[in-house]
């Protein structure tokens, strides 16, 4: 039984134009020592799917999933003060601004040691052992000073590490990590890297991995999940993901990086994701992708088997070129239009 | 042929009040930068958060004047220019914001947002400047009926074009580009970058590329320079910084950066610390409580280097600058150092 199962996660947002569908049927498994991440552009719903696990969505959000398990409990049926008693114990999140999810008002001991006395009631001597004990474990310098220090006295690498200690607090089965880096300088995004990566394997906990960065799934990541306009377009092991990409949407990304490129001009792909107001009928991608044809445009795709990267796809790619497509050599060669 | 830019000992201070009862602190934001930018090409900036790529942009783009050091474009000064010069200059050099959703006027239509240039500093009239305007939407990629529209009504990618084509407006021949893609998602990011190679080719652009995004710079740049703490440290050929980075800095930099490749395995340099305060840089070379190669030998301490300053100061330049010097003698690559021996 895996760690984490969601089956058909949907998640739907009320606004003032109607519903809006964020996350589409999005399925996931993550066991306990894995990481997985889930890589998307903005507006994938990469982050909603895991704020609606965690249930930080706000009321105006429909979460409606066939399962959505964690450790054996199905999260759907617990009432809001059960799922409390496992979030921030054995399923943690860390988020993606770490200067702004730490309250200024408290100091960083307070903040750390606050989960430590709710899930665990730990004493004020036994908070303050376990919060040094922590502060050194993410690796920050003179643990003593700075456990009475504020948020805004530490930089933003230090406030991820006081974001991770807080996520680790008591010990979770399962972290989450919503774009932990994507405010950090490189050479402080290697160091926070290689921390979650050293923790989740001396600790054996199952990561969750979101990011947009291609590269930094390809340093830390097992599995790979790739998420369009809501919706799980292609899962793989991270090796055969970079190698052999089965969703076009997929390809189209890795040919767009600019250290893939190999001439002057980068192979873009045209147009943009589509919003609430332009979704097509049939793939949600056909309207920017190459190998896209009338059925594409009027079927919705079914998913494909594991051996082709369960991608969402009428014509998954191997090896390049497109299974079952009427004319595969003619498109692949066609200039695709900017 | 005249450069596009040159650049001699660029530096900028900022004074910092603390206080009526404290002396008023200096922040080196840029300190000795030099370069030269040719018509065609890119120079790209490198480097972390407040390493002063961003003071660079200013100091160039004239938005400050420099504080010591010599900024010349296209042939005018333009460290103390001339009063008749001060409106060429600043139609010569235009810059492109990162964030494009703070650097355009909601309040303004795309046409009256692209034609402002042009009421400033041109004297063509209304029929022109929206010929000239539609003209250049359409060299970005965007369609005419987008005249009439706010900024509001355009993704992220789209509102960078408008702001590409607002600086091209006065037909520069210098764009500063701050982080033109760094708000972007990498398919959007595709799309912009592939505009600004199309344009650079057709005006015959000067690009000072900011960025931060190690990627991005090896495909757009012709030129690298790598800044830390306000210092240029090393400045190079693309293909020469990429393949052989001389300054353990850059180096750290290059082996920081996450590559799309699960299969490359590669040294990684661990830069342990994080960037001093730029009120309190440390004595001697600026990186080296971070470098791993640093040393307190003797006759190669780096808390006493000064090397650096007169490693860009000299005019023995070369093919390449570098700010590190381990060794006592040689004064452009330190030979002796555990950085060159591969």
């Amino acid at each position: 039984m895996p760690l984490l199962e969601i089956v058909n996660l949907t998640v739907e947002f009320m606004t003032a134009g109607g519903r809006f569908r964020a996350v589409d049927s999005v399925s996931l498994t993550c066991d306990a020592g894995d990481v997985l991440a889930v890589v998307g552009e903005s507006g994938s719903g990469k982050s909603v799917s895991m704020l609606a696990l965690m249930g930080l969505l706000p009321w105006t959000a429909k979460v409606t999933a066939d399962r959505m398990a964690f450790d054996g409990t199905d999260l759907a049926g617990l009432s809001a003060r059960q799922r409390r008693r496992i979030i921030g114990r054995d399923m943690a999140m860390i988020f993606q601004e770490p200067m702004s999810s730490l309250n200024p008002c408290f100091t960083v001991g307070f903040q750390i040691g606050e989960a430590l006395r709710i899930h665990l009631g730990m004493d004020r001597a036994a908070r303050r052992r376990r919060t040094l004990e922590l502060l050194d474990l993410v690796g920050i310098p003179a643990p003593e000073a700075r456990i009475s220090a504020f948020p805004h006295q530490l930089s933003g690498g230090m406030s991820q590490r006081v974001m991770i200690a807080m996520a680790i607090a008591c010990n979770p089965k399962l972290l989450i990590a919503d774009e932990p880096t994507t405010a950090l300088d490189v050479t402080i995004q290697a160091q926070i890297l290689d921390l979650l990566v050293r923790l989740q394997a001396e600790k054996g906990m199952g990561l969750v991995l979101i990011t947009h960065d291609m590269g930094v799934v390809a340093e830390t990541a097992q599995r790979v999940q790739v998420q369009y306009a809501g919706q799980k377009v292609e899962e793989q092991a991270v090796s055969g993901l970079f190698a052999d990409p089965h969703h076009p949407y997929t390809a189209a990304l890795l040919a767009a990086l600019p250290e893939r490129a190999t001439t002057r001009r980068l192979p873009s792909i045209r147009g943009v994701v589509p919003g609430q107001f332009d979704r097509p009928a049939g793939c949600l991608f056909s309207p920017r992708c190459r190998y896209a044809t009338d059925r594409c445009r009027d079927k919705v795709p079914h998913r494909q088997g594991a051996l082709a990267g369960q991608a969402l796809c009428h014509y998954p790619l191997v090896a390049g070129r497109p299974v079952g497509h009427p004319n595969p050599d003619r498109i692949a060669n066609a200039e695709v239009p900017a | 042929m005249t450069a596009a830019i040159e650049a001699r000992d660029l530096t900028r201070f900022y004074e910092l009040g603390r206080g009526p009862f404290r002396k008023a602190a200096t922040v080196r934001a840029l300190v000795g930068a030099s370069f030269r930018l040719e018509p065609g090409r890119t120079l790209a900036v490198v480097g972390e958060s407040g390493c002063g790529k961003s003071t660079l942009a200013r100091v160039v783009t004239m938005i400050e004047p420099p504080t010591e050091g010599a900024l010349t474009i296209a042939g005018i000064d333009a460290a103390h220019p001339a009063r008749a010069d001060v409106k060429a200059l600043r139609q010569a050099v235009q810059i492109v914001f990162q964030d494009p959703y703070g650097s355009l006027n909601p309040r303004q239509r795309i046409g009256a947002i692209l034609e402002e240039p042009l009421v400033i500093n041109s004297d063509d009239d209304a029929a022109t400047r929206r010929g000239k305007a539609l003209e250049m939407l359409a060299k970005v990629g965007l369609r005419p009926e987008h005249y009439d529209r706010y900024p509001h009504m355009f993704s992220g990618g789209q509102r960078q074009r408008i702001a590409i084509a607002r600086a091209l407006m006065t037909r520069p021949k210098v764009l500063v580009l701050d982080e033109p893609v760094s708000a972007l998602d990498v398919s959007i990011q595709a799309q912009v970058l592939n505009i600004l190679t199309d344009l650079q080719d057709e005006f015959d652009l000067a690009y000072l590329f900011i960025s931060h995004d190690l990627s991005v710079v090896r495909h757009m740049a012709d030129e690298v320079m790598v800044m830390y703490l306000g210092r240029p440290v090393e400045e190079a050929a693309r293909a020469e910084i990429f393949a052989r980075p001389r300054h353990p800095y850059t180096r750290a930099l290059l082996s920081a950066t996450p590559v799309a490749d699960p299969g490359a395995r590669k040294e990684r340099i661990r830069l342990s610390g994080e960037l001093p305060s730029p009120l309190a840089p440390p004595p001697g070379c600026a990186f080296h409580p971070r470098c791993p190669f640093a040393t307190t030998a003797a006759g190669r301490n780096c808390r006493s280097c000064a090397m650096w300053r007169e490693l860009l100061a000299s005019p023995a330049t070369g093919w390449r600058r570098g700010g590190c010097r381990r060794d006592g003698r040689r004064p452009l690559v330190p030979a002796g150092c555990a950085l060159t021996a591969r």
